[in-house]
């Protein structure tokens, strides 16, 4: 790449309620570490109902499953740790001060979200004609049509928060690059990036959480 | 009894010209885009005076409709008043009360830190709080909600009435504000302490304040993912909680008071740590066991977690689950007992003086001791199956949360009052409104307890005529209960054209927010101090001021 050496970038100093930079980059990732214990809570209450729901009425979650588009789902799966890949790698990069590579793994993040999001549509755009979307278009049949419903209730309210966590993943991932090219990180701040980075490897441990959860119930055993 | 008020320095000429409230401007726009903390606590303490007083009316006009045996209102206003009076108190005002404003004033000052580690997160974090508060009545007063303030399923997912989701977006709207309000705390308490200031060295109003931040991290985000399924249930139809739709609604108790537990702890934690200031400097001695009640505030916020299906004895849960949920009740009760006793050993021999501060802890101690007493009642699963659903458990969580919770909160605001408006207010007239408020309490809820066990049950708006002395006992005791909460709005209100100067020390006490000028600056303190020593080293005698 036509990186060249770091460029020295000047370190904004602190907000007025901090000592030193130091202390300001601490608290803001300190600040993200809190506030992803407050999502792991948050998608704990979704996924303890999902518990309820599978051991209550086993057969017909697993009946559910089968019903779940388990290749978009891998592959989806794929796209998402790929852009944690390149998200860890371009945290690296602004530690180094590398501008441009910087500014180009976070569009590369970006975009796979993006292509992540894209599949999720085509995906809920099968369930709509398989007629699998509760509240609007649902219709099974079978013994254990209430449960399968309320699987893909659980199924669209879990994911469809995950696909709001990416949208605004994307979005911070979308300003740091532009702050990105414009310099705004060196080797001395980049506190911003990092922090990003935290949340969007997050929402790709959840996604490491549902993909089983979801693709894979109904496919193991007889 | 020793006459009150203690040295400071009244006589000094204090007028710091330049402080918080001055030196930013004073118009609305440098209010209401403010980030200084001290001025955000402002603005919560105004809106949640707001919202205490809207509770209050419904109150006053519950205990009106139960002065006659066959009630004044019709059923349905009636559910729609203790609804009113139940989300309004325990959403906007007990959850938020001491943290959003004591907490978010003091915990910089008692840190020697220059504000939050996010300031603009604060401020956010106060327009949720209000726009959820507005968006709330709206949906009370004009749409009518009858769910009451725990939203119990299939009930509030069925019953005809849409308003019942835009009370639930209110109620997650402000669970985000305070997850942030705790995010922000607990980020402050751990990255911006002064030089020197241990973790052991931090007053018990900041680890209590911390120990409530933790619940409201952890425990908030699961009630709002609940109250988003039952959201989603009422428009779609679909059944989680709902058992015609297959659903299950002891999962909805479940998820519920997975939260609200721990949430009654959001509402006492913060009244202990005011507590724990007050006594110490009025009885003039060292808090007795600093480290136990320390240690006792994260206990509780722990074991705080593991007790919610006391809530749910006659829902329906295994007798097994009821045993197990009735003898971790107890455990709980264990660290709670401790501060009590250290409260207790540290005003033993202490050189007491009864101001209006003390007069509310002192209160606070009787009136919580009584509440977690039969809290130990209720927990027992006997007796409850007996009490459940009754006055005897509404007189129970009144005297936690009103006669506890409330009376910190007053005693806190006399306390604090002198430093955050740099005036003392008329001591009389403070010690004769927190008589009343005690007389007034306990008038009020005590009947209720003799009512409760005789087997009236709550959330009904008519009840046997043989029951109808010990109502009227209890709204007589409301009214003197109201009287006493709406003096010190007079005289508080009186004190800030014309009471006398504060001076920076008032009452003589030992935290690092009294060594600031009242009002503080801006930014807290002119340089940033440095701590020296651990927390209440009260001497007997007032000591001379040492800056
Ligand atoms: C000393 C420890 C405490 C114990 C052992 C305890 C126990 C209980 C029990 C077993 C109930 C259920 C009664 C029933 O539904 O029949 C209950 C109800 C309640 N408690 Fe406590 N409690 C304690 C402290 C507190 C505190 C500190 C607060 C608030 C600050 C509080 C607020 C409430 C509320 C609001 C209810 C009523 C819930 C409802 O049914 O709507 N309690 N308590
Ligand atoms: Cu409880």
């Amino acid at each position: 790449m036509s990186d060249s050496a770091p460029i020295p970038q000047p370190v904004p100093g602190p907000e007025p309620q901090y000592a030193t930079a130091d202390q300001q980059a601490e608290a803001a990732s300190f600040g993200m570490w809190v506030f992803l214990a407050t999502e792991v809570l948050f998608f704990g209450g979704m996924l303890l109902a999902y518990t309820w729901l599978r051991t209550t009425y086993p057969e017909g979650v697993a009946e559910a499953g089968h019903h779940t588009k388990i290749v978009i789902g891998s592959v989806n799966t794929l796209v998402l740790l790929t852009s944690s890949l390149t998200m860890a790698w371009a945290v690296d990069a602004a530690k180094l001060g590398r501008r441009t590579v910087l500014t180009r793994l976070l569009i590369a993040t970006a975009l796979l979200g993006l292509l992540f999001l894209g599949l999720k549509g085509y995906e809920y755009h099968g369930e709509w004609t398989d007629h699998l979307v509760p509240g609007l278009n649902f219709h099974q049949d079978g013994p254990h049509t209430r449960t399968i419903e309320l699987f893909y209730f659980l199924y669209f309210l879990l994911t469809g928060i995950h696909g709001i966590h990416i949208t605004i993943g994307i979005g911070l991932i979308a300003v740091m690059a532009a702050r990105a090219r414009r310099g705004a990180f060196s080797a001395g701040y980049y506190t911003p990036v990092e922090v990003t980075g935290l949340y969007w490897h997050f929402v790709d441990i959840v996604w490491i959480f549902l993909y089983p959860l979801i693709y894979l119930v109904g496919r193991s055993g007889p | 009894m020793m006459s009150a008020t203690v040295t400071g320095k009244p006589e000094e000429p204090i007028v710091a010209t330049k402080n918080y409230l001055t030196e930013e401007g004073i118009t609305l726009r440098s209010w209401l885009l403010t980030r200084d903390h001290k001025r955000i606590a402002i603005l919560y303490t105004l809106s949640l005076t707001f919202f205490f007083f809207v509770g209050g009316a419904a109150a006053t006009l519950i205990r009106l409709n139960l002065v006659t045996p066959s009630g004044i209102f019709t059923p349905d206003i009636y559910n729609r008043l203790f609804t009113l009076h139940g989300i309004v108190m325990v959403w906007f005002f007990l959850i938020p009360s001491i943290p959003n404003t004591m907490g978010n004033f003091l915990i910089p000052l008692m840190i020697g830190a220059k504000d939050l580690a996010f300031p603009r997160l604060n401020l956010l974090s106060w327009y949720l709080y209000v726009g959820a508060g507005l968006l709330a009545l709206f949906a009370i007063v004009i749409g009518g909600v009858d769910t009451g303030w725990t939203f119990y399923t299939p009930f509030s997912s069925l019953y005809s009435n849409g308003y019942v989701v835009l009370a639930l977006a209110a109620v997650f709207a402000v669970g985000f504000s305070s997850i942030l309000t705790g995010l922000n705390f607990i980020v402050t308490t751990h990255r911006m302490r002064a030089p020197g200031m241990t973790w052991y060295r931090l007053p018990v109003f900041v680890w209590s304040n911390y120990a409530t931040s933790i619940i409201m991290v952890l425990a908030t985000p699961v009630l709002a993912i609940t109250l988003l399924l039952v959201a989603v249930e009422r428009l779609l139809r679909v059944g989680i909680f709902d058992p015609a739709l297959g659903g299950d609604p002891l999962l909805f108790q479940h998820l519920f008071w997975f939260y609200s537990h721990p949430a009654v702890y959001i509402m006492i934690l913060p009244g202990f740590g005011v507590i724990s200031e007050i006594v110490p400097c009025f009885a003039r001695k060292p808090l007795f066991g600093y480290k136990f009640v320390v240690w006792s505030s994260i206990a509780i916020s722990v074991i705080g977690f593991f007790v919610w299906a006391h809530h749910m004895f006659v829902a329906g849960i295994s007798l097994y689950a009821g045993l197990v949920f009735s003898l971790l009740s107890y455990v709980i009760a264990v660290p709670s007992a401790i501060k009590v006793f250290n409260w207790t050993a540290t005003l033993h021999k202490g050189w007491i003086s009864f101001d209006a501060p003390m007069l509310y802890a002192l209160g606070f101690i009787g009136l919580f001791t009584i509440g977690g007493l039969t809290g130990l009642f209720v927990a027992n699963l006997a007796f409850d199956v007996h009490v459940t659903d009754s006055y005897f458990v509404v007189a129970h969580f009144h005297y936690i949360m009103v006669g506890g919770m409330v009376s910190a909160y007053f005693g806190g605001l006399h306390y604090w009052w002198p430093k955050v408006t740099g005036r003392l207010y008329p001591e009389w007239w403070a010690r004769i409104a927190a008589l009343l408020i005690f007389f007034g309490f306990n008038l009020t809820f005590f009947p209720q307890f003799i009512l409760g066990y005789l087997g009236m049950e709550r959330r009904y708006y008519a009840y046997p005529p043989e029951f109808q002395a010990w109502n009227i006992f209890s709204s007589a005791g409301a009214s003197v209960l109201a009287v006493g909460y709406a003096l010190p709005f007079f005289y508080l209100g009186w004190s800030l054209f014309r009471g006398k100067r504060a001076g920076a020390n008032p009452w003589a006490a030992t935290g690092l927010e009294w060594q600031t000028p009242s009002p503080p600056p801006t930014h807290n303190f002119d340089r940033t101090p440095t701590v020296t020593r651990p927390p209440y080293q009260y001497r007997p005698e007032p000591e001379p001021q040492d800056v």
